[in-house]
């Protein structure tokens, strides 16, 4: 089946079986391999994208069920300028990854975290961030990048910490 | 001046001995002469100056130092680089970091595991950025006619006493067409001068990882790439008897579909049914359509649950071999004024990297050439050469960053799967594992159970002390980390001792998992430990140090003993670790704190990849049983010098939180041979919602050696956090996962 889509502001046409889970058209057919293969049951948040913004697992979502609907993969989250997204920023502030095969997906929920509630607490931290999974456990991190990237903190010295 | 070691006492000849006896090391001649010819040939053709395999200077000016280790998350590519740059005086933001094929002859040893990246390269790595960087001050002496004492190097620039100075890229040319000093013609740059190591530094990968950029094995395509998934037999060892492979050769996208014998070996070539497909998502929706008769073989006759039974029935009877005795033990336990019995157990565990296994091959021109995220790439080659019959020299093979080794990725099953599958595909192909596969088909962190017992004398002392560990093996040997050792702490330390092992012969698959053995022993030994100080009315920290008795080094296996395990052959420095010990009970506040029911402290420490590690948790439990843990102190003795801050601090939170999770979730089962669990719904591992609330890493720098990180701060975890359990609760923890535990109290 032939289908156009609109990912990071481009239209994109794909001929692919209509039950084609979206994280396999980005990887595969689009080449855009910064979404990740995790579990293929919605469940570890390495694959999360947005669509229309909202955070969703490219894993379980088949690109029948795209449509028109906007999507962002991490490729696209930066500003066309190339300047980084504040939660991009701070990962790179902090040094939040270690093997970074996850951090893509952590990105993206932590990217719609902060367009929902600019300002989180650290219950609300936990919560939006519960569907991803850190094999490598960069856990203390990924809230401190949050935080950095909501302003609620600055980069200490010297960076990472 | 010659050159001096950077971590006194221990000399260089010493060190470089110690880094033999690890596997990793080699002589640095070797990376100058060796690697440097073959650099100084490539940089010919370019104008670059490249005197080793490691470094390259353009004409431009432009720095490349070259990784020549896997990186899998432990951070290497950043930080080995960093040793060099230190010594070579170019600014970290001026240099990019490429990832080396594998060459051992170009490189030395490229293994990732143990721990040992850093203590096998750290002094070496010195010497190879302080030689090129004096080469360039030379070439700068001569080209000022003056003394090369007289210069000195700075931010890529050499300046001389007058003044007068000459970029890096300006003295290139020059450079390169002068000799090579001996190492002992070489001054290194010394620790008081360090301005890069000890810093904190994002990863160099870092840009591509926040933009999602191709960087993992998984990720990697290649022009007429094609895609296949390997179905393998749900018990282990099983063989194809037959596949409807001409039905699935007619599926939408379906290249091919064809039956690999396997080589008979459950960690190597496994039997099963390759297809190959024009995307990923074709080949596994080829696989739902799947029809293969099985033969399953004897393994079907084996669960982890009756053995489990068959120990505690073989626990009361004599029998096991005998890895260390000391004393009379039995005659000590019936004298002592106290005794403890307890059985401890945990059960096997996945090691569930987040990228699944996977590996791009293409067989073309007589060559097997490979993509794969890999952490002993010889292992990978050595199966090559010798499943496939493909000699050393047609294997080529590239380095893919890893998300996430934890021992999974020195198995190379996956990667002879894809070598076997492109000798019969006339394109480059992709293999990737399901999540099903990769916990269906991982190479498991053994179980095992103990049956301790122990006594105390009138005022608390340890007397006596026995075990009997069950374990499992496979092929006649035991699972990587699954045997005990006899100088396993607190052998050695205790008159009347006795250590016996039994090991269950399976056909299971295991390896290697963080930190093999020191993971689960460490938690066993210091949570009996703990029953004993309670039983004796003594501070567990207190009766630690007692144990240790006066003595600053405990050799191997002791006079008189008898021992035997793979660690027998190491000494115990017992300063260092009681060093280590006071320190991190000092920065917890050990014993000054009060806690409410509920809550309390518990404490830890474990010697391994030349590691000392000593730790408190401080942990809240709630009336309904739900554990948080507050906060969590480690102290860290790994030398002399923290290479980089950052990704030191993040291997240590990373491995208790990992720590964390196996004791709160881990469980993997095995039934009739084969796995129960297949995916994260039914294998759950730890989330940020169970991350501590505080973490705190605290260095101790001491006069010796620098040691790597990836491993050694994990094993002292859990048992910290379950002694803090039983202080906060009464409540003792002797099985993983805690889910086994009712922490419910009132």
């Amino acid at each position: 089946m032939k289908y156009t889509l609109n990912v990071n502001g481009q239209s994109r046409s794909v001929d692919v079986a209509s039950d084609t889970p979206l994280l396999w058209v980005l990887r595969d057919s689009l080449d855009l391999v910064g979404t990740k293969y995790g579990c293929g049951v919605g469940i570890c948040g390495a694959c999360t994208i947005h669509l229309n913004g909202v955070p969703t697992r490219a894993c379980m979502t088949p690109v029948s069920t795209v449509g028109k609907m906007k999507v962002t993969t991490i490729e696209g989250l930066a500003a066309a300028s190339g300047k980084l997204h504040p939660v991009q920023q701070a990962w790179s502030d902090l040094d939040v990854a270690q093997c970074g095969y996850c951090q893509a997906g952590q990105i993206m929920t932590a990217a719609a975290l902060l367009k929902d509630n600019p300002k989180p607490n650290d219950e609300d931290i936990d919560g939006a961030m519960a569907g991803n999974l850190c094999r490598c456990a960069t856990y203390m991190r990924i809230r401190a990048g949050i935080k950095l990237a909501a302003g609620l903190t600055t980069v200490g010295k010297g960076g990472a910490q | 001046m010659s050159t001096p070691s950077l971590a006194q006492p221990v000399g260089r000849r010493d060190f470089l001995k110690l880094t033999g006896l690890a596997g990793g090391g080699f002589a640095l001649a070797f990376y100058i002469r060796s690697g440097g010819e073959a650099a100084a040939a490539d940089a010919a053709a370019t104008g670059d100056f490249s005197p080793n395999a490691f470094v390259r200077i353009a004409r431009t000016g432009a720095v490349t130092i070259v990784s020549k280790q896997p990186e899998m998350g432990q951070g290497v590519k950043t930080s080995l680089p960093m040793i060099i740059a230190e010594q070579l005086e170019v600014p970290w933001k001026d240099i990019a970091i490429e990832q080396g094929d594998f060459d051992e002859k170009k490189y030395g040893g490229q293994s990732a595991g143990g721990s040992q990246s850093t203590p096998s390269n750290y002094d070496n790595f010195h010497v190879l950025g302080a030689t090129v960087r004096t080469m360039l001050v030379e070439a700068a002496a001569q080209t000022w006619g003056v003394p090369a004492s007289e210069c000195r190097a700075e931010k890529a620039t050499v300046i001389h006493t007058s003044g007068k100075s000459l970029k890096y890229r300006q003295l290139v040319a020059k450079a390169a067409t002068l000799p090579v000093p001996a190492k002992e013609a070489v001054t290194l740059k010394q620790p008081k001068d360090f301005t890069l190591l000890g810093t904190r530094i994002s990863q160099f990968d870092t840009p591509k990882i926040v933009t999602g950029k191709s960087l993992f094995g998984i990720d990697i395509r290649l022009p007429g790439m094609l895609y296949a998934i390997y179905e393998k037999c749900p018990a282990f060892g099983g063989k194809v008897v037959s596949a409807n492979l001409n039905e699935i050769k007619a599926l939408p996208g379906v290249k091919d579909a064809f039956i690999l014998e396997g080589n008979g070996k459950v960690k190597e070539l496994v039997p099963g049914v390759a297809i190959i497909a024009d995307s990923t998502w074709s080949a596994f929706s080829a696989r739902k359509q799947l029809k293969i008769v099985w033969d399953e073989g004897k393994v079907v006759n084996e669960s982890w649950e009756s053995f489990l039974t068959q120990a505690k029935e073989k626990s009361t009877q004599p029998g096991g071999k005998t890895l260390r005795k000391d004393g009379d033990p039995d005659a000590a336990l019936a004298s002592a004024a106290k005794t403890v019995e307890a059985q401890y157990s945990y059960p096997f565990i996945s090691h569930a990297n987040l990228e699944p296994q996977n590996t791009t091959a293409h067989w073309h021109d007589g060559i097997m050439e490979i993509w794969s995220p890999i952490q002993i790439p010889s292992i990978g080659t050595g199966m090559v050469n010798r499943v496939l019959g493909i000699a050393p020299e047609k294997i080529k093979l590239h380095l893919s960053r890893a998300g996430g080794g934890f021992g999974r990725r020195i198995g190379a099953d996956y990667l002879i799967e894809a070598a076997a599958i492109a000798q019969k595909v006339n394109a480059p192909v992709k293999l990737t594992w399901s999540r099903e596969d990769d916990m269906r088909h991982d190479q498991y962190r053994p179980g095992g159970i103990h049956f301790l017992k122990g006594g105390v004398d009138a005022k608390g002392k340890v007397v006596a002390w026995k075990n009997h560990c069950f374990t499992f093996g496979e092929g006649g040997s035991p699972g990587s980390g699954g045997s005990l050792s006899g100088d396993e702490f607190p052998g050695r330390w205790i008159a009347n001792y006795q250590a016996d092992q039994t090991m269950f012969d399976t056909g299971w698959p295991m390896g290697p998992w963080r930190a093999p053995g020191s993971c689960v022993f460490a938690w066993v030994m210091h949570s009996f430990i703990d029953e004993l100080a309670h039983a004796g009315g003594r501070d567990p920290l207190e009766l630690r140090l007692e144990l240790f008795g006066e003595k600053d080094e405990m050799p191997a296996g002791n006079a008189g003993a008898t021992t035997k395990g793979k660690q027998a052959a190491a000494s115990y420095n017992v300063a260092r670790m009681r060093n280590v010990l006071k320190f991190a009970a000092e920065k917890a506040g050990w014993g000054k704190k009060k806690f409410a029911k509920g809550s309390g402290a518990g404490i830890a420490f474990h010697f391994s990849h030349r590691g000392f590690f000593a730790q408190v948790a401080e942990v809240t439990v709630s009336k309904d049983g739900q554990l948080k843990v507050d906060r969590f102190v480690t102290g860290v003795d790994i030398g002399a010098q923290v290479v980089n801050l950052s990704g030191a601090e993040n291997q240590v939170e990373g491995s208790v939180i990992d720590a964390l999770g196996v004791l709160m979730y881990q469980e993997l089962n095995i039934e009739r041979g084969r796995t129960v669990q297949s995916n994260f719904n039914d294998y759950p591992m730890i989330r940020i919602t169970d991350a501590p609330t505080k973490i705190e890493t605290h260095f101790l720098k001491t006069a010796f050696p620098t040691t790597g990180l990836g491993e050694p701060a994990l094993p002292p975890v859990a048992p910290a956090i379950c002694n803090a359990i039983f202080a906060a609760t009464g409540k003792r923890v002797r099985q993983f996962p805690l889910s086994r535990t009712d922490l419910r109290w009132t």
